[in-house]
């Protein structure tokens, strides 16, 4: 481990949370591993790390969500076992996650003391006046400007915040961990919050503070801890840092051979997208991908690579664009005219937007292709189950045969199930979203292989993926992406992935 | 093995019951003309289930089912009276039974455009259609039945020794079994009940589908309703009053799941006559229709419960 752990020399009385050793498999996956993490009081400790790193891991284990296989946790110099929400609660940590927490139909003062009602005189009766009291109190406190009697719904979200943190503060929280707490403020609420996060470390809280743009950490953390794949990898003082610094302990991976040799032979335009925009946030975006050509899409989650995806293949209304394929315009405007025009969309939750669980595997498989097998008016079981059997053997998917349903297999052979479906669409132009979340190793770099497959059979593919390793190693091009648009598209072997990072975490200098 | 179980218990329970009165009862039960009988009164009851068991795979609900069943019955008698005056015959009925059979096909369109055109949950669209189709009855004929005295044949009709309403049960549970198994519309019931978002990611055109289940839903409560007209030899606007709740009972206890993605016509067949044969059990031995309640609301507990047990285990084998 490279951690230059300086915060280990302090004193019991200067640490609000010391976590050691922690370490949490799931499955096959180790989530963490030997991850000491350590918050002194009265600072900002900003946590960061790629999408998968194990940051939600730590801080689920933090909030008694889920057990550690391994570790131990001290807060306020008290060894502490955290087996549910409540009993972190109780131990002062507060959580806000990116989606706030609230009861919108109820004031805010309700919202505060939701749970822990105080009663009046009357029983079931709640004492309103004293709730309100005290929450006014609290809340001059720390000079936050609120309305206790307000109704959260017809809050601005820069208010809800506040509310969220007033929550905290009444349950006696020290440490508040805060998700991407900025990514559905306006900059000027996001102003606001950084103050009220400084008013709190003044009062000697402490403040995790969870976020994917590193130009707000830079000038609001004290301490700054980075994972990588599960592992943490620095953990110390921001003042020796910069962005650039930080990036390369982010993606500071070595590309060994993981990534198998294609014979790349890239054609002419197969796809031409044009001006795209939809009402869910994608913003002018253009490119084209040819045949043969690997194009990856990289960017920060929220950033609308999803949405990009959504747009061409109909499931969100485009504001204005055009799609072209193999030279003709298509008009989409729903999932089943782009599976008609040969378009495939292998989606990121495989669970919510891809299979159906407890149905059959072969129906899975052949669901969008019913009529492209020529079972457009009867569906024939024994020839669908053969025909569904050959495409498993293609890409070896290990399964109890194709009636068996879906959710027998492991998360890799599920995906495969899904890979397998658009294999048989004989699709032209393949989107592939996050294909590799949630498989083990050995699962995704068969999945290497396969997108390298289609792509010498001619396809075009956009490849849209969190972890930069894997662009890299992949891709034939990579088109960045920050808040809905495009910001690059750039050459992965004439640039750098902190290059790739810094387009898709830094907003352009003004 | 745990699947075979499973769906062997409504099975088994069936033939355990039909046992257990062929014992106790042998001179009364044990006779075609009781057996014969049981089927005819199960025939209304199970083809409307084919049409629920559809909608509950797709993971919706129509409880408007009995309310629909009486307009239905309505619609057409009034039309065969507007034809053919207080006692209408031959052509007359033809068309009545015809526009009664259209009248519940355009009742469950509309509920399956409710659904998907207003984004509106099955459960409420069909809570207020059921209020609906009911008022409406009743201010067809401020109240009160139409009187129809030469419809008989539905009910009467025997062919081969069988009754009409029989085979036509029997035709409705073969097409309805080949279509939900050999049909995309089949297909897609259960990819949409399964998992809705996913189903429109594949391509399915859900709200088209949707709508299509609930018209072929109101077709066969139209049909099950010209034969109940039949059986009166009148349209009642009180007909089918909570029919809804031993429809979906029948539905249930064959194993389809109200989430959805799970249910078998063969499973509500046996859903539906286990019902019936207890019914008519119970009646034989003596036993008050109210008696008979506690003991149907039993049987749904427990028919569920081990069916959720025996999926459970099996659920844990899996992850083992």
């Amino acid at each position: 481990m490279i951690a230059t752990t300086d915060t280990n020399r302090l004193s019991d009385v200067e640490i609000a949370l010391r976590m050691r050793g922690i370490s949490k498999k799931f499955g096959p996956v180790q989530a963490l591993s030997d991850v000491s993490f350590t918050v002194r009081r009265g600072t900002v400790h900003a946590l960061v790390g790629e999408n998968g790193a194990g940051k939600s891991t730590l801080m689920k284990i933090l909030a008694g969500v889920y057990q550690p296989d391994n570790g131990s946790i001290e807060i306020n110099g008290k060894q502490k076992v955290l087996s549910k929400p409540t009993e972190a609660l109780s131990a002062g940590i507060s959580m806000i996650y990116q989606e706030l927490d609230l009861a919108e139909h109820l004031t805010v003062a309700e919202n505060v003391f939701l749970g822990m009602e105080l009663s009046g005189r009357l029983p079931f009766i709640m004492d309103q006046k004293e709730m309100t009291a005290q929450t006014t109190k609290l809340a001059q406190r720390f000079n936050f400007k609120i309305d206790p009697t307000a109704i959260v719904e017809e809050l601005p979200m820069g208010d809800c915040q506040i509310v969220e943190i007033l929550k905290s503060l009444m349950r006696n929280a020290s440490i508040i961990v805060m998700d991407e707490p900025t990514s559905s403020l306006s900059e000027s609420e996001a102003a606001i919050l950084f103050k009220l996060v400084r008013t709190l470390r003044e009062k000697r809280l402490s403040i995790i503070y969870i976020s994917h743009r590193l130009e707000e950490i830079v000038g609001l953390a004290d301490d700054v801890s980075v994972l990588r794949d599960g592992r943490m990898v620095h953990s110390g003082s921001m003042a020796n840092l910069d962005i650039p610094k930080i990036v390369h302990y982010m993606v500071g991976r070595e590309l060994k051979d993981f990534f198998p040799a294609r014979n790349i032979n890239i054609g002419e335009t197969r796809v031409k997208v044009r001006n795209l925009s939809s009402k869910n946030g994608v913003e002018d975006i253009s490119f084209d991908i040819r045949k043969g050509e690997i194009v990856g899409m990289a960017g920060l989650i929220g950033a609308g690579r999803t949405q990009v995806a959504r747009a061409l293949f109909g499931i969100d209304r485009k504001t204005s664009g055009v799609i072209e394929l193999d030279g003709c315009r298509l008009e989409i405007n729903s999932p089943n005219d782009a599976i008609g025009d040969h378009i495939a969309f292998l989606t990121e939750d495989r669970k919510r937007t891809g299979l159906c669980l407890e149905l059959p595997c072969s129906w899975n498989v052949t669901l969008p292709n019913l009529v492209a097998i020529g079972m457009k008016n009867i569906i024939k079981p024994g020839r669908e189950r053969l025909i569904v059997t050959n495409v498993a053997k293609r890409i070896s998917i290990k399964w109890l045969g194709p009636q068996a349903p879906v959710d027998s297999l492991s998360g890799g052979n599920q995906q495969k199930i899904l890979i397998a479906r658009w294999l048989l669409a004989e699709s032209k132009f393949m989107i592939f979203d996050e294909p590799t979340r949630g498989i083990d190793v050995g699962a995704k770099k068969e999945v290497y292989s396969l997108l390298n497959e289609l792509a010498e059979e001619g396809k075009a593919i956009l490849f849209i993926s969190s972890e930069l390793p894997e662009l890299f190693g992949i891709a034939d091009r990579i088109l960045v992406m920050r808040r809905g648009r495009l910001v690059g598209n750039v050459n992965p072997k004439k640039t750098t992935q902190e290059e790739v990072m810094h387009l898709a975490a830094v907003e352009a200098a003004q | 093995m745990n699947k075979l179980v499973r769906q062997l218990l409504p099975f088994g329970s069936l033939i355990l019951i039909i046992c257990i009165l062929s014992a106790l009862k042998p001179d009364t039960f044990l006779t075609t003309d009781n057996f014969l009988n049981v089927l005819r009164r199960s025939s209304v009851n199970g083809i409307i289930a084919v049409g629920m068991t559809a909608v509950i795979i797709s993971a919706g609900i129509d409880l408007s089912v009995g309310s629909m069943m009486a307009l239905s019955g309505m619609v057409g008698a009034w039309v065969m009276i507007v034809i053919g005056g207080t006692n209408p015959q031959g052509a007359a009925l033809v068309i009545g039974t015809f526009v009664g059979i259209v009248t519940g096909l355009a009742c469950g369109s509309l509920n399956g455009l409710f659904i998907t055109k207003l984004k509106l949950p099955p459960f409420i669209v069909t809570l207020g259609t059921m209020s609906t189709f009911r008022g409406i009855s009743y201010v067809m004929n401020a109240g009160k039945p139409y009187n129809i005295p030469h419809y008989k044949y539905l009910n009467e009709g025997v062919v081969l020794g069988i009754p009409i309403s029989v085979l036509i049960f029997a035709v409705i549970i073969v097409l309805a079994g080949l279509l939900l198994k050999y049909s995309r519309l089949g297909r897609y019931t259960y990819a949409i009940g399964s998992n809705r978002e996913a189903a429109f990611h594949a391509g399915v055109n859900v709200d088209s589908y949707l709508i299509r289940i609930y018209a072929l839903t109101g077709l066969v409560v139209g049909i099950a309703a010209m034969i109940t007209t039949s059986r009166a030899v009148s349209a009642q606007p009180t007909a089918g009053v909570t029919l809804e709740l031993d429809i979906i009972a029948a539905v249930v206890i064959g194993g389809a799941s109200l989430s959805g993605g799970r249910g078998t016509i063969i499973g509500t067949l046996i859903g539906t006559l286990l019902i019936s044969f207890l019914r008519n059990g119970c009646t034989l031995l003596d036993i008050s229709t109210n008696v008979q309640l506690i003991v149907i609301g039993a049987i749904i507990i427990v028919a569920v419960a081990v069916d959720q047990l025996a999926r459970s285990k099996a659920a844990a084998g899996q992850t083992e």
